[in-house]
């Protein structure tokens, strides 16, 4: 009870703490501040898969753009109010994870990762296939109508920003929950030895997909949400560099921690901000930043916290 | 006398240094944010491809604006204020472009952004330049401008769109090439344009497309693709863009061995590649469209002479410096014109800081006529200030001697097409 009144006080104050700084930071850094907290819901769900339950995705870009997707063309296409276009963006994703989880699944360990990097790259190919309907490698611009939320035009940097706080919020609160929760322990006991889990009577197989269903969805969530924040929908999203992304974030920030997405996406999205100012090389200072901290932190941030300080950190 | 050693770095020591710099760049950050808001010369963001697949044109680019911005303060500067250009990589990636605004914006307080080339950064841009208000003048010979896609603030008054480009060469194609045409080109938006916009072209001179054969992106060997070019082929247009380009061009005159259909490229496929390159002497007697001879014509102008003077490149479209270092000639004189039209506008607007933003986006607006001058040295301009896009004359060149000789140059007016869009009628 006391780790769980302590795992609610953490939560509560890094959400009451980003609200504080939303309300207080410079114009830029606040911008930084949105994006951050979109891309950190992506992080969570890749977490979801790949920090709790041990399984390691290559085709996380595929969710992400399932949902990007699925809102930008039910909005532009089909001319959806930003409100359902996102519930179909959703949908997209959940159902794209739950076609690759009953497939990949199949599969384990690299082979896993072999064919999910590959069921990402056909998604990122069928983009370019279906150009006259996506626009391909170009994209396309979502409508006006499309980036306004319950009365709010989320054109606007303050409507933004309150509006990727909220997302970030709902979603890290949730993750939380689910962590704690009987499928979090759960997901943890096979991440930790599934045949162990299966002996013990759990269905590894049905709760597997359950995780790469969850895990998807809300990284097509996260898609969605940064189509219709920041007004565009492109195949570069589904690139395996978006796969490649949510790894780096996570081992960065702390895998199988909660506030790890969080961390890790903020680390790096300064770490590329600031060595740009420097060096056009900044992905090799980014690259050997990541070693220096595998190095010292090889749990990442949060793990290293956990580690050191706080054994309680969910 | 011996020194006492250092101490070894500890996790907690390198954790500490990590967080200590970060503190000291975000209060560097609110620093010049604060002075980045007072007087001194406009701030022109130059938004480059110096990473990524436009790497090649984006390095051509940079010179260029270098060398435009160099011509303006050596002029006087803008309306008697120095110009400085800031310039920042998007890595030719769309998140990091509009990343990229929003330092322009909020990080260096640029007046105005110019400069990007690839279609999808312009695009994935776009929507953050209108929150902005920013004022967008890209160089990407995209149609998504004149589409009507896009918003007010982005304009490309400096650089020809492909729907004028491929309708207006096609009625040379179709008289003097052949009229049954292969198209090959990537399966991307860029290569779709040229499909679409050229089998209506050809069509309308009583031609026709009778194959039309995609290359996926990011493909290396394109041997297998040329097989599928039907036998009464008459012209094979070819277009190709990003790093496979020279592995093209060599596969399909390996392919061919000079016995093949005609040829009528798009330069894209050979920019910044050196045209006498061994493997490439399959393509003396093919046409290229190009936006600005590569080499200098023996009618050459002295606007273009004084124009590759500045930019470092000599009358084979190479580097002064380096003759293996081959410009992308036929795209990057948009850069120097797009400033041109940048310095006319903002002295036009009376423009003296981001309030003047709209006047300034109506001064260019206003524009029509941009005649044939050191300001435009490839040639005498129209601009539609209801489309935001701006119409020239295009070249049709022969490979000849492993030279390009211009053959054929359109008229303005065939360029021309109807309007998509009135993007004054746009609120700001």
């Amino acid at each position: 009870m006391i780790d769980a009144r302590r795992s609610l006080l953490l939560h509560g104050g890094i959400v009451a703490c980003l609200a504080l700084l939303a309300a207080t930071l410079p114009a830029y850094h606040a911008g930084n501040l949105t994006r951050i907290l979109v891309l950190a819901v992506y992080a969570m769900g890749y977490n979801l898969l790949f920090g709790y339950t041990g399984l390691l995705s290559l085709g996380h870009a595929l969710f992400f753009a399932a949902g990007m997707y699925g809102f930008g063309l039910s909005a532009a296409l089909g001319g959806l109010s930003a409100g359902a276009a996102l519930l179909a963006g959703v949908a997209a994703a959940a159902l794209v994870a739950g076609l690759t989880g009953a497939l990949a699944l199949r599969t384990r360990d690299v082979a896993f990762m072999i064919v999910t990097l590959m069921f990402a790259q056909a998604g990122y190919l069928t983009i370019l296939y279906l150009g006259t309907w996506t626009r391909g490698d170009e994209g396309f611009v979502l409508p006006a109508a499309a980036r306004r939320l319950a009365g709010f035009d989320l054109r606007g940097d303050g409507a933004r920003l309150v509006a990727a706080l909220t997302l970030f919020s709902a979603c890290f609160l949730a993750t939380a929950a689910l962590t704690g929760s009987r499928l979090g322990r759960t997901l943890i006991a096979i991440r930790e030895n599934e045949e162990r889990a299966r002996m013990l009577g759990y269905d590894t197989a049905r709760l597997k997909l359950v995780a790469v269903v969850l895990s998807g969805t809300l990284s097509g969530l996260a898609g969605a949400a940064y189509a219709m924040l920041f007004g565009y929908v492109g195949a570069s999203f589904a690139t395996v560099q978006y796969s490649i992304l949510p790894l780096l974030w996570v081992l960065l920030g702390g895998a199988g921690t909660t506030v790890g997405p969080l961390v890790g996406v903020a680390l790096m999205f300064y770490l590329i901000d600031w060595s740009s100012r420097v060096t056009d090389a900044y992905m090799l200072v980014a690259g050997a930043a990541l070693i220096g901290l595998t190095l010292f932190a090889p749990q990442g941030v949060a793990g290293l916290i956990r580690r050191k300080a706080a054994p309680w950190l969910p | 006398m011996t020194q006492p050693p250092r101490p070894a770095p500890t996790r907690r020591r390198a954790l500490a240094t990590f967080g200590a710099a970060g503190a000291a760049v975000l209060l560097g950050d609110v620093a010049r944010m604060a002075h980045s808001q007072g007087a001194g010369p406009l701030k022109l963001g130059f938004q480059v491809h110096r990473t990524g697949i436009g790497a090649a044109y984006g390095r051509w680019y940079e010179r260029v604006a270098t060398a435009a911005v160099a011509r303006i303060n050596d002029a006087g500067g803008i309306a008697g204020r120095q110009v400085r250009m800031i310039a920042e990589d998007d890595g030719t990636d769309p998140r990091r472009g509009a990343e990229v605004l929003d330092r322009f914006a909020n990080l260096h307080g640029a007046d105005l952004v110019f400069g990007p080339l690839f279609s999808n950064v312009v695009i994935g841009s776009a929507p953050r330049a209108a929150e902005l208000k920013m004022p967008y003048f890209v160089v990407s010979e995209g149609h998504h401008v004149a589409s009507g896609t896009l918003n007010r603030y982005t304009l490309q008054p400096g650089i020809t769109d492909v729907k004028s480009q491929v309708r207006s060469v096609a009625p040379y194609v179709a008289a003097n090439i052949g009229r049954k045409v292969t198209m090959i080109f990537p399966d991307f938006a860029f290569g779709h344009d040229h499909r679409e916009f050229f089998t209506d072209a050809i069509a309308a001179q009583g031609g026709e497309v009778i194959a039309q054969i995609p290359v996926p992106p990011a493909e290396t060997s394109f041997t297998r693709y040329f097989p599928r070019i039907p036998r009464e082929t008459e012209v094979l247009y070819h277009v190709m863009v990003g790093p496979a380009v020279l592995t093209f061009v060599r596969e399909m005159g390996e392919f061919f061995g000079g016995r093949g259909p005609a040829l009528f490229g798009f330069i894209d496929s050979l920019e910044a590649v050196d045209i006498a390159s061994p493997g490439l002497e399959f393509l003396e007697g093919s046409h290229l469209w190009e936006g600005m001879p590569r080499f200098a014509q023996p009618d050459q102008t002295g606007h273009d002479a004084r124009y590759r003077a500045a930019v470092g490149v000599d009358d084979t479209g190479a580097s002064i410096d380096d003759p293996r270092d081959v410009s992308t000639y036929a795209h990057m004189f948009g850069v120097w014109e797009t400033l041109s039209v940048i310095k006319a506008g903002m002295e036009t607007a009376g423009y003296r800081g981001p309030s003047d933003r709209p006047a300034l986006i109506e001064a260019v607006e206003a524009m029509t006529d941009m005649p044939l001058s050191d300001d435009h040295p490839q040639g005498d301009k129209l601009f539609n200030g209801r489309t935001h896009q701006v119409f020239g004359r295009q070249s049709v060149s022969r490979v000849e001697g492993g030279r390009l000789i211009r053959v054929h140059e359109t008229s303005v007016e065939d360029t021309l097409y109807e309007d998509e869009v009135d993007y004054t009628t746009r609120p700001f």
